[in-house]
Formats: C-alpha cells, sequence, structure tokens
C-alpha cells in the first residue's frame, strides 16, 4: 500500500495543471481544487494507516521515481523518503490543507480569481508535500522554492492593490536572502560529502566531520539561514506581518500552518548535522527564545487582528526552535502538528469575523461578537485557549509545556523565556479576543458563515483540543505513543532532568496562562483607562511604537540595506559598466560608417583597389625575395 | 634569326600590361574600359609567348590559344552588357552604374 506514496504529491500537482491551463467551469474549479487535495489527504490516511499496521523494514520507505540528474558522480533521485517525520508533517500538512480548501470555497466564492486561486493553493499543496518527502535536499530545495513561489502569488493575490503587490515581494526577497544561505549549505555539502541524499548525507557528515567540526558547523548555520529566513525567524521576520496581505485561508494555510514550519522540518530532518555542531544548536535555540519574546511583545500593541496572529505564529514557531535547540526533536514536530490545527482554526475564525465584517482588519473597530457570530466566537476561543496552552483539556498546553520542560535541561534562562512567553501569548490572544468579542458592538454584521466555512471550523477545534491526548506528561497519564512513534526517525533526548519537576514545570505554565488571562481582563476589559493612559505617557508611548514596528527592524533595514541601494541605483542610472560596451559598439559603428565611403559603387573605384592591392603584394613579395 | 632577349620581350609585355592597366582606371567609357582589359589580356598571352620561346616548349604558345578563344568570349559578352547598360542609362559612363554603393 505505500506504492501510492507518489500520488500525495503527484494528485494536487495534476489539479492544479488542470486548473491552470483548461478552461474549467466555474462550478466545477472547487469540486477539482478540493477535490484533489481530499483524495490526496485520503492517500496519506491510507499511507499512514499502513505504516502503522505493518510498518516498513527499518521504519523508513523509500519509493525511487526516476534519476532526476547524472552528472560527474552527483546523482540526485526524484524519490520519495517516508519516515516517521516526513509522515507526520505529510499527513497534517494534506489534512489541514483539505479543510482550508473546503473554507475556501465558500470564502472566495465571489472572487474573480476563482480558478486562479485553487489553482495556486493546489500547487502550493504539491510544492510542500515535495519539501517533507523528498529523499534529498536537492527536491527538499525544489519544493522550497515552489512553496516560496506560492507564497508570492498569493500574498500578491489581490494584485490591483500595489501594497500587496509591495508585501509579496517583500516576503519573495526576504526569504530568497535564506534560501541564498541554504543554497550556499547545500553546495558546502556537496563539495565535502559528495552526496545530497539525506540519510547518506547524515551517515556521512557523521562519519567524516566529529562533533564541533568547522565544516558541520558551516554548514549547519548556513541550513540554519534558510531555515530562519522561511520560517520568519529573527533576523529575517520582517515579511510575515506584511504576508497577511494574502487571503485569509491562505494565511492560514501558508503563513501560520504549514509553509512557515518547513524551517523546523528542515533543521529536525537534518538533526545529525546540528548535532554535530553544538553552536550551531544553541544558536537555533537562541534565535527560537529571542524570537519567540519579541514576536510576543509586538503582538501586544498591533490593531490588525491579521497581524497578531502573525505575530503569534512567529512567536509559536520560536518554541519550536527553541525545542530544536535544545535537543527536544519530537517536541518540536509535535508543537508543529498542533499548531498547525489550533493556528489554522485561529485564522479561518477570523476570516469569519473579518468577512462578517465586510472586511474590517481593525480590532479596535470590532466588539460585542460573541452574540453575532457564535460559531466564530466558539472557535476562536478554542484555537486561542489552545495556543495559549490552558491546561488540560487543549492540545497546545501539551505540546508547549514540553518544549518549555525540555528547555530547562539545557539552561534554566530559556525555560524562563518560555514560561515568559506562555503569560505574553496568553495576555496578547485574551486581549484580541475580549476586544473583538466583549464589549460594545463596533460594526454590524453583513453576513454569515455557511457549512462550507462551518465544517472546517468544527473539525479544527475537534483537533485543537484532542491532537495533544497523543504524547501526556508524566503526571498525566504519561502516554509517550508520539515520541515513542518519532523516535523511529529522531533521537529521543536522555533523561538528565536535574531538579525540574515536570509537572512544576506545567503547573507554572498553567499559572502563567491565568496570569495572563487575568491581566488581559484586567487591562482590556475592566479598566480600559490604565492601557490608554500609559500608552499615552511619553515612555509607553515609544515602547509601544517599538513594538508595533517590530523592533524598528524594518526601519533598520529599510536604512540599512534598501536606501544605500536606491542611492547606489540612482547615481549609477548612467551604469558605468555598461559605458564599456557602449564604447565598443560605438567604435564599430563609427569605423562601419567611415568604411562605407569606400562602397560607392563605381566599377573603377573597385578596380584601383584591385590595383593598389597587387602592387603591394608583389612589392613585398619581390622586396622579400630581393632581401633574402 | 637572332633571340631576342627574354627580359626585352617581358619588359614589352609589363608595359603594354600597365597601360592597360591605366586605361582601365583613367577612362570612363566604357567601350574604352573594354580594350583596355584587351590590351591587358594580350599582354599576358605576350609573357606566355615570349616565356615559351625561351624554354623552347610549346605549353606557352597553346595558352595563348586559350586566352584568344578566353578573350573572344569576354568580348562577346562584355559588348552584350555594355549595349544593355547603354539600352538603360543612354550612356557609356561607367560611373553612372553606381547604384549599389553601400
Amino acid at each position: 500500500m505505500l506504492h501510492v506514496l507518489w500520488l500525495i504529491p503527484a494528485l494536487p500537482l495534476a489539479g492544479f495543471l488542470i486548473l491552470a491551463l483548461l478552461p474549467i467551469p466555474r462550478r466545477m474549479v472547487p469540486v477539482i481544487g478540493v477535490g484533489s487535495i481530499g483524495a490526496s489527504a485520503i492517500v496519506s490516511i491510507l499511507v499512514t494507516a499502513t505504516f502503522l499496521s505493518s510498518p516498513p523494514p527499518g521504519n523508513a520507505f523509500t519509493q525511487h521515481l526516476w534519476t532526476w540528474i547524472d552528472v560527474a558522480g552527483f546523482r540526485p533521485h526524484i524519490a520519495l523518503y517516508l519516515d516517521a517525520l516526513s509522515l507526520v508533517m505529510t499527513l497534517v500538512v494534506t489534512f489541514v490543507s483539505f479543510f482550508i480548501h473546503l473554507y475556501s470555497v465558500e470564502f472566495m466564492a465571489e472572487d474573480e480569481g476563482y480558478a486562479r486561486f485553487f489553482a495556486y493553493m493546489n500547487l502550493f499543496v504539491a510544492s510542500m508535500v515535495t519539501l517533507l518527502l523528498g529523499d534529498n535536499l536537492l527536491l527538499l530545495y525544489l519544493g522550497w522554492e515552489g512553496v516560496g513561489l506560492c507564497s508570492y502569488l498569493l500574498i500578491g493575490f489581490w494584485y490591483q492593490d500595489p501594497v500587496n503587490g509591495v508585501a509579496a515581494r517583500k516576503a519573495f526577497i526576504v526569504t530568497r536572502v535564506g534560501d541564498t544561505s541554504m543554497g550556499l549549505g547545500l553546495i558546502l555539502l556537496v563539495q565535502h560529502l559528495g552526496t545530497l541524499q539525506i540519510q547518506e548525507l547524515m551517515g556521512r557528515a557523521s562519519a567524516q566531520w566529529g562533533g564541533g567540526s568547522r565544516y558541520a558547523i558551516a554548514a549547519a548555520l548556513l541550513l540554519l539561514g534558510g531555515a530562519v529566513g522561511k520560517s520568519a525567524q529573527l533576523p529575517l521576520q520582517t515579511w510575515l506581518p506584511d504576508a497577511m496581505a494574502g487571503p485569509t485561508p491562505t494565511s492560514a494555510l501558508i503563513h501560520a500552518a504549514t509553509m512557515v514550519t518547513a524551517g523546523v522540518y528542515l533543521i529536525a530532518r537534518s538533526h545529525v548535522l546540528f548535532s554535530l555542531a553544538p553552536p550551531a544548536q544553541l544558536a537555533v535555540a537562541i534565535v527560537g527564545a529571542v524570537t519567540l519574546l519579541m514576536a510576543g511583545f509586538s503582538a501586544l500593541t498591533q490593531s490588525d487582528i491579521k497581524r497578531v496572529l502573525a505575530y503569534s505564529t512567529m512567536s509559536q514557531i520560536g518554541y519550536m526552535f527553541l525545542a530544536l535547540g535544545v535537543g527536544a526533536w519530537s517536541a518540536a514536530i509535535f508543537h508543529f502538528m498542533t499548531h498547525a490545527f489550533f493556528k489554522a482554526l485561529l485564522f479561518l475564525s477570523a476570516g469569519v469575523v473579518i468577512e462578517a465584517l465586510h472586511h474590517e482588519h481593525d480590532i479596535f473597530k470590532m466588539g460585542g461578537l460573541r452574540k453575532e457570530l457564535p460559531a466564530a466566537f466558539w472557535s476562536f476561543l478554542i484555537g486561542s485557549c489552545a495556543l495559549a496552552g490552558l491546561p488540560i483539556i487543549t492540545a497546545g498546553f501539551y505540546s508547549k509545556d514540553l518544549i518549555i520542560w525540555s528547555a530547562w535541561a539545557r539552561s534554566p534562562w530559556l525555560w524562563a523565556v518560555g514560561i515568559a512567553g506562555v503569560l505574553l501569548t496568553s495576555l496578547y490572544i485574551f486581549r484580541l479576543i475580549f476586544l473583538v468579542f466583549w464589549g460594545q458592538p463596533g460594526a454590524y454584521v453583513v453576513r454569515r458563515p455557511g457549512y462550507a466555512m462551518t465544517i472546517p471550523l468544527v473539525v479544527l477545534s475537534f483537533f485543537s483540543l484532542t491532537g495533544g491526548f497523543v504524547e501526556t506528561p508524566r503526571w498525566l497519564g504519561n502516554l509517550t505513543f508520539f515520541s515513542g512513534f518519532m523516535s523511529s526517525a529522531l533521537p529521543v533526548p536522555e533523561e538528565v532532568h536535574s531538579g525540574m519537576e515536570p509537572g512544576f514545570s506545567g503547573g507554572i505554565a498553567a499559572l502563567a496562562f491565568g496570569v495572563g488571562l487575568l491581566l488581559a481582563w484586567v487591562l482590556y476589559l475592566r479598566s480600559r483607562g490604565f492601557v490608554s493612559a500609559l500608552a499615552a505617557s511619553s515612555i509607553g508611548s515609544a515602547v509601544r511604537r517599538l513594538w508595533f514596528s517590530d523592533w524598528g527592524f524594518d526601519w533598520l533595514y529599510d536604512r540599512v540595506f534598501v536606501r544605500p541601494i536606491l542611492w547606489f541605483a540612482r547615481i549609477n542610472r548612467a551604469d558605468f559598466i555598461d559605458a564599456f560596451y557602449d564604447g565598443i559598439s560605438l567604435l564599430i559603428e563609427y569605423s562601419y560608417r567611415a568604411l562605407r565611403l569606400s562602397e560607392n559603387g563605381r566599377v573603377r573605384w573597385y578596380a584601383a583597389g584591385v590595383v593598389a592591392g597587387s602592387v603591394i603584394y608583389l612589392a613585398i613579395v619581390l622586396l622579400g625575395s630581393t632581401h633574402r | 634569326m637572332a633571340m631576342i632577349p627574354m627580359q626585352h620581350g617581358l619588359l614589352l609585355a609589363a608595359i603594354l600590361f600597365s597601360l592597360g592597366v591605366v586605361g582601365l582606371l583613367v577612362r570612363r567609357n566604357l567601350v574604352f574600359i573594354l580594350m583596355s582589359i584587351e590590351v591587358m589580356l594580350n599582354a599576358a598571352g605576350l609573357a606566355f609567348v615570349v616565356a615559351a620561346t625561351r624554354w623552347g616548349q610549346p605549353d606557352g604558345q597553346v595558352m595563348f590559344l586559350f586566352i584568344l578563344a578566353v578573350a573572344a568570349a569576354e568580348v562577346s559578352v562584355g559588348l552584350a552588357l555594355v549595349l544593355r547598360q547603354y539600352h538603360i542609362k543612354k550612356s557609356l559612363d561607367a560611373d553612372q552604374a553606381s547604384e549599389m554603393k553601400g
């Protein structure tokens, strides 16, 4: 049954080709667009069932399709590699994608570019699955660039508005910085290890490079550069908030649930390399910890509902990076899974709110929507509780708790950052809830969601609540189904937790959640005056501006990179390198003009030329012979 | 019959050839240009004959017969072209036929 693996990327690709190339009647568009993803999801469920019931030898299955390139001993194949890691990621991606596609059927129903939207989305899923299932890093890179392209196309989906085009270009260019770093990393790996086939590569890396080798550190840091760009971590995080210019289902699928976690997947996939390079792994943890705090503070001040969620995504991916950095590999993938459920849920319910209020994004113009949009309210509440980690009953609690507890083993500071992150998360997400769903009604509801939009909300709510029960800490049932399953693909962190009981850590996290909730309730529901007074004070407004602008990174990059380049382009308008080539062509043109005078059409003139030539030739021959 | 030195014969051929060249270059009338070409051809023929006499080989004389035949053909084709040219231009000036200048 595992041999149908190739269908998982092939079906969405076929959907893309049909939608992009054939003139499909409008009512058939959702059938193809959603059907292809649904079929792909069914195939991945079948594959999962087969994998679980009768595991292939070595807990890994490779499907070799064909040889891509064969030149000078460098032979990447088009081959799919299925192990516990890629299986979980593929299953979650296709499953969540299906529900987001279903949601889009209604969300995008009145849009002009209906077929175009589904074509891009299908291409995205095909690329994402290629990225996940790729057997070598080159195929992974192909999928990596494919999802980047789809991200660009979908951010700029409403291209009539130039602002969206700018956001799309920004996302494309900023992630390209990371992709270049990753490309260099691949070249380094091929140069020194002679292969890109991931399993072989990892084997050779640990055989040829000892722990802490210079090359291992360089390669790991270059791959980290790629991961940081794609996953919107410090310092390449600036594109993600602007990426919210795309349609909401796009934000849910690409910029929250799947694509931005590609960096997490890349690091988990090459975990051997990172284990060989402790400084690089520490860098992963620090990047994650700093990003999760900074994005949390930024989320506190945003007024656009989707930007709050964008910063929250950055913050949550920061948790995943933190987990990878402390060697809790399966915890990172666990958090990826629960995050995919609850963040998709949050974006989809935010989409319902935005659609209901006639494309209103400003949370200060919303309010009192609890009664008006009960489906959106309940699913948003469930998603928020899972995001902030409401103890026991939500999935986010289990995954985040596992990460925070694992961080203690590396450093108590990282643990403290994790706990502070929980408090911040709880504060900013309940601020959002109180502003949007409580208080005075701000805008009128013009449209209520239909079934195609509510069914995904219900399903994702269910998984946001129960998705965490596949792995529970020791003090809560000690289920280790998930980490046991992952242990065939990812190493299990050693049990050296001194002085930190998982129950205690979980209790502190639960406390932080409660404090955040209470703080949000007091600040944004009971006495709004305090916050406005704080924001009006000079220090408060400066801090608020700093956080609102994402710590001034856009400003910094504008000054350091964008303006110098624009300035240089301006002074170099005449392009001094081109002047050299212009000179050559001018010289040729002038000599052509001069020589053209000799071509005057007079036979006698030509004959004179022949005679002169003969005389010169004879003179040379005769003089030469007399000299000799 | 006293042998004429080869140098004299070749010198005469060279002078004839040069006269032909000068005529070709300075004359504008097409008929005179054709005649200059004839002079040049015959100068070359004369050089062949002189060389053949010097070495006692008949090849040079044979070559001169060929040159005569070629010259006859050339003149007939050339005169036909000159006539066409005269019909079109109403003139025999070679410099007038310069439409193909670059």
